[in-house]
């Protein structure tokens, strides 16, 4: 069964008609050519799908399409501000090293974008001491337990971590100051 | 993946009679299990009917000093919300404790507690299965059993509940708002879901086409000292072989009252009443949270499986408790 959709993606407004049936991730990458969210199992386990939709990270592959109609969504590829620019999150993950083969980077990425976003938001975490609190951003070691507890819905399996943490450990001062 | 409709009716009422007239229906909201169970080909409904604009996604005070939580809050907004926090730190822990970041965004109020379980066998359309196909059998009992319940168990399913967030609700005596065909009702949380019995394929008492609404929590000041302990096989993004939500209130050394509730362990999030009556009045010491976890855990039936099996629940679960209520007591001291 058919259906029409709206979807802003990385700045562009598209209208299709998909299979009730199709993915968010699969009307991105194989309706709209958006193909930085790459499908890693399919079944919300790995975070190599995730996308920013109205500036929340979210699973693509989990999200069937015709339910985010009108959505507003922002792959890896969108996040950079102009053409040849990056974006600080991007600058961050090269300059750490924070991957090897790629595959999993672009939902590292905007999983990333979305954790810095909850943490200016002072949402707390499974590895926040207070939960009422909020996090403590000040001190280093518990900035990485909040990072490495926030990307745990993203898997590595070149094992990036060491450099995904530091990217985003970079990252996170700039939102603390 | 079977073909199916998908609508969005104006309103909840409209949605409920449109689950109810088919039986093929299903009830979509942030999809995070339904979409992988159309893909597993666990679930083959021919018409999805998005609720996910039709109930509040709002979190409102209530007079008592309560909260009543719409059915469309985020898990994500839901655990970062000041008032549950600051009143129920236990829930705000059990929803941070469950998932990742990107499904806490998706997954609601209302889906969380209807998620359906994780059992390895019901997710594997090639297996039998008395849930997922009633009658077909069950392969995990003997199977690998690890990740099974020990307490309510039947012949025919040793499954367990998934849900973090349901065993701080049960903890909490939350209230269930429902609407279906024939109205409203209301159903306490520790009555929502059902143990297996001769009818595993059940999971709740809500009847096809009966849709959660919203959920109150009561006004509950000895959650105020409350928490949520989850143990895992890793230290993140899985999901419980045991966790303890706890809510504990102590004075001069003596516990006064305590709301405990565990999960990874029974069908449904399982109320301890039995520990907390032997918690009353005893001292807040590790004999009484161990003597509290023997008194809860005297009916348990671990079982048996190739992979070990799963008696190490009792032990684990028992310390698990005792070293909760160790820290909570913990609190009270230097309060």
């Amino acid at each position: 069964m058919e259906t029409e959709l709206t979807l802003r993606v990385d700045g562009a407004t598209h209208h299709l008609r998909v299979d009730t049936r199709t993915s968010l991730l699969d009307a991105l990458r194989q309706r709209l050519g958006a193909t930085s969210p790459k499908k890693g199992c399919d079944h919300g386990q790995c975070g190599a799908c995730t996308v920013l939709v109205g500036g929340r990270r979210i699973l693509g592959c989990l999200a069937l399409a015709v339910a985010y109609d009108g959505a507003e969504v922002t792959t890896a590829a969108g996040l950079a501000p102009g053409p040849d620019e990056d974006h600080p999150v991007h600058r961050a993950f090269v300059d750490h090293d924070a991957f090897q083969c790629g595959y999993c980077t672009p939902g590292q990425v905007c999983s990333a974008v979305g954790v810095l976003d909850e943490l200016e938001r002072g949402w707390p975490s499974a590895a926040t001491a207070d939960v009422a609190g909020g996090p403590d951003l000040g001190d280093p070691e518990a900035l990485d337990r909040e990072i490495a507890e926030r990307m745990s819905g993203n898997l590595c399996r070149c094992g990036a971590y060491k450099g995904i943490r530091a990217a985003l450990a970079e990252v996170a001062e700039g939102v603390r100051r | 993946m079977r073909p199916f409709a998908y609508a969005t009716p104006p309103d909840a009422r409209e949605a409920v009679l449109a689950v109810a007239e088919r039986p093929d229906a299903a009830f979509l909201a942030g999809g995070t299990n339904l979409v992988d169970h159309l893909r597993l080909g666990v679930a083959t409904p021919g018409l999805l009917v998005d609720v996910t604009a039709l109930t509040s996604a709002e979190i409102e005070d209530l007079p008592d000093g309560g909260l009543r939580l719409g059915a469309a809050v985020r898990n994500s907004d839901l655990a970062a919300d000041p008032r549950v926090r600051g009143r129920y730190p236990v829930l705000a822990e059990a929803l941070l404790a469950g998932a990742s970041g990107q499904l806490r965004n998706m997954a609601t109020t209302g889906g969380n507690p209807l998620q359906r379980t994780r059992c390895v066998y019901f997710q594997d359309v090639t297996t039998p299965c008395n849930k997922r196909e009633p009658g077909s059998g069950c392969a995990a009992i003997g199977g690998a059993t690890r990740n099974h319940a020990i307490l309510g168990t039947s012949g025919r399913c040793i499954a367990t509940h998934p849900s973090d967030m349901a065993v701080a609700l049960a903890a909490l005596d939350a209230q269930v708002h429902v609407l279906g065909p024939d109205g409203e009702r209301t159903v306490p949380f520790t009555d929502l879901h059902t143990l297996p019995g001769d009818t595993p394929e059940r999971d709740t008492v809500l009847g096809h086409g009966e849709l959660i609404t919203a959920i109150d929590v009561p006004a509950a000041p000895i959650a105020a000292r409350s928490r949520y302990r989850k143990v895992r096989d890793r230290a993140s993004y899985a999901f419980a072989l045991v966790s303890v939500a706890a809510c504990l209130d102590v004075a001069g050394g003596r516990i006064r009252d305590a709301r405990l509730a565990f999960g990874g362990v029974a069908h449904k999030p399982w109320r301890a009443h039995r520990a907390e009556e032997a918690l009353r009045g005893a001292p807040a010491t590790d004999e009484s949270y161990r003597a509290a976890a023997g008194v809860e855990l005297a009916d348990a039936r671990p079982q048996e499986g190739f992979d070990g099996g799963n008696a190490f629940k009792i032990p684990l679960l028992t310390g698990t408790l005792v070293s909760t209520l160790r820290a909570l007591a913990g609190e009270e001291t230097r309060a």
